[in-house]
């Protein structure tokens, strides 16, 4: 379309009175579209930057790490922590014992429903303060009823009350546990022993693990945990009580930090009445074994096939 | 990653040399011969201890008085006892004329005397008369709370701190008393603390709540 002797300014804005083909025109503007949508697509990870390290973004499943890799990581994290909580903390990766396998045990007629449990694991767990997040729900129950639909988690009056009685709830460590098998990215595992853990800096968050738990076990982190650095648990490790990243799930871990160097958890240590026993069921002259073959355990919800390693009972 | 496998294999193990060692035992007992000894645990045989907290120590009575520092004046329990007469049947604070007034007591049918030596107040007697140091007062309550001392011992009552394992750290235990008030056993009511936010868990049978992880 060339005409010399009427010469006009084609318009601009339409390519083919400029000399381009419909085709090529469809091309560019597909282009632009794509940028456009890719730029959109990233959008989030340039908004998480400030928050996400390129090594953090780049970093490998927990299973897959060398020694090296790891132990930087676990300085990266100490020095996040302290960047962004003013809090020195020791981040360590405790391997599972040889020769140990662990199983909790609690007893309901002792537990007087004080919740003691639940404030300890709040703060050892360094869970976000302002939610009031823990592993523990203490359910209070009508005696003669296991019916958990009628726990009351939110009773708020002095107990124990005469007529009810007190179960708290946790992760049950199942030894076949279906957080573990919906898992999309295997971001949590078994340990071999018998501890499920998550690598929360490979879990994307789809909670799928918490929708599967039947002990309502996974919580989601909404927010970035708020803690005042006075009260970050300054002992921690890369699979327990490190400070979790908003949107991952996190769990109870029986306190691996602890127990996995031979102490007690510490909502064990903070129940004023010894309702909890935790050991290793591998030992037969364990406190856990003595529970276990002599008094009436039960786990729950037993029919979902989970195998727990969380027992209750009932003295006679 | 078949984290069970391998424990698996191990405690098959550990069964089957458990079954080898009974049949071992079985089978010396019928040929007559001495048993033989039975299979030594593997594990790590404990080196830290268990200590019982102390919380009773020798008890002393307030007499109302202060010395000239501001500090009350105490006095064993014999200074009294020593001259007045054991009284058998008393049972309540309220029986008494003077000392011990406002004491709390509700343990059962108890006497003062079911538990308190009258040939020497400054110990502790047990149902066959002999006498128990302060100190040692298990002893006594176990005479009663068999099944409590039972599973005491075998940790699965009152409260503890310190290390499951015992080859790797001490571990601290509750006293009988520093739950249970002698004269009144009750474990105390509590108010609960730390509130579960109204906006997570489970609903309540009060107050419908969404769940929220």
């Amino acid at each position: 379309m060339d005409n010399p002797t009427t010469p006009s300014p084609a318009p601009a804005n339409i390519p083919a009175s400029a000399g381009v083909g419909r085709r090529t025109a469809l091309k560019a503007v597909g282009a632009t579209l794509g940028a456009a949508a890719f730029a959109k697509a990233l959008a989030p990870l340039t908004e998480w930057a400030p928050n996400i390290s390129v090594s953090e973004f780049l970093q490998k499943h927990y299973k897959q790490l060398g020694r090296e890799e790891l132990a930087a990581i676990l300085a990266r994290l100490e020095a996040e922590t302290l960047e962004r909580y003013g809090a020195e903390v020791h981040i360590s990766d405790v391997p599972p014992q040889d020769d140990v396998q662990f199983a909790y045990a609690l007893n309901l007629s002792i537990c007087i429903g004080c919740r003691k449990c639940a404030e300890a694991c709040h703060k050892e767990n360094n869970h976000d303060r302002p939610s009031q997040q823990s592993y523990i729900r203490v359910l209070e129950m009508q005696k003669g009823s296991l019916d958990l639909e009628k726990g009351n988690a939110h009773y708020d009056h002095p107990v124990p009350q005469k007529d009810k009685f007190y179960m708290p709830v946790q992760c049950h460590q199942c030894d076949r546990p279906p957080c573990v098998s919906v898992c999309p990215v295997e971001a949590t595992w078994k340990e071999k022993d018998g501890i499920v853990v998550v690598d929360y800096n490979w879990c994307i968050g789809c909670r799928y693990c918490e929708a599967a738990c039947p002990y309502h076990a996974r919580r989601f982190n909404w927010t970035t945990p708020s803690i005042p650095k006075e009260e970050v648990t300054p002992v921690q490790a890369y699979l327990s009580n490190r400070i979790r990243p908003q949107g991952v799930m996190e769990k109870c871990t029986f306190c691996l930090h602890r127990t996995r160097n031979g102490r007690l958890p510490a909502c064990l240590e903070a129940c004023p009445t010894g309702a909890r026993v935790f050991g290793n069921l591998l030992d037969p002259d364990s406190e856990i074994r003595w529970v276990l073959e002599n008094k009436r355990v039960f786990v729950l919800k037993e029919d979902v096939g989970t195998r727990p390693r969380f027992y209750y009972f009932f003295d006679e | 990653m078949s984290p069970r496998t391998p424990d698996f294999k191990l405690a098959l193990f550990v069964l089957a040399s458990g079954l080898a060692a009974l049949a071992v035992i079985a089978v010396t007992q019928q040929n007559g011969s001495a048993p033989a000894p039975a299979a030594q645990p593997t594990f790590v045989r404990p080196r830290h201890s268990v200590t019982i907290r102390q919380p009773i120590q020798q008890p002393r009575v307030e007499t109302g008085k202060t010395d000239p520092q501001g500090h009350p004046i105490t006095v064993s329990c014999g200074s009294c006892h020593a001259t007045s007469a054991p009284r058998p049947d008393t049972r309540l604070a309220s029986e008494l004329d003077e000392f011990h007034q406002g004491l709390q007591y509700q343990h059962g049918s108890l006497t003062c005397l079911s538990c308190h030596d009258a040939s020497n107040y400054d110990q502790l007697r047990l149902a066959d008369g002999r006498g128990v140091p302060f100190p040692e007062a298990m002893s006594l309550c176990a005479q009663c709370h068999g099944p409590q001392y039972r599973d005491y011992s075998h940790g699965s009552h009152g409260g503890m701190t310190g290390h499951w394992d015992l080859s790797r750290g001490p571990r601290q235990r509750n006293h009988c008393v520093d739950c249970h008030d002698p004269h009144a056993p009750q474990f105390p009511v509590v108010q609960p603390a730390f509130p579960l936010p109204a906006d997570r868990g489970l609903k309540s049978t009060s107050t419908a709540a969404p769940h929220h992880g």
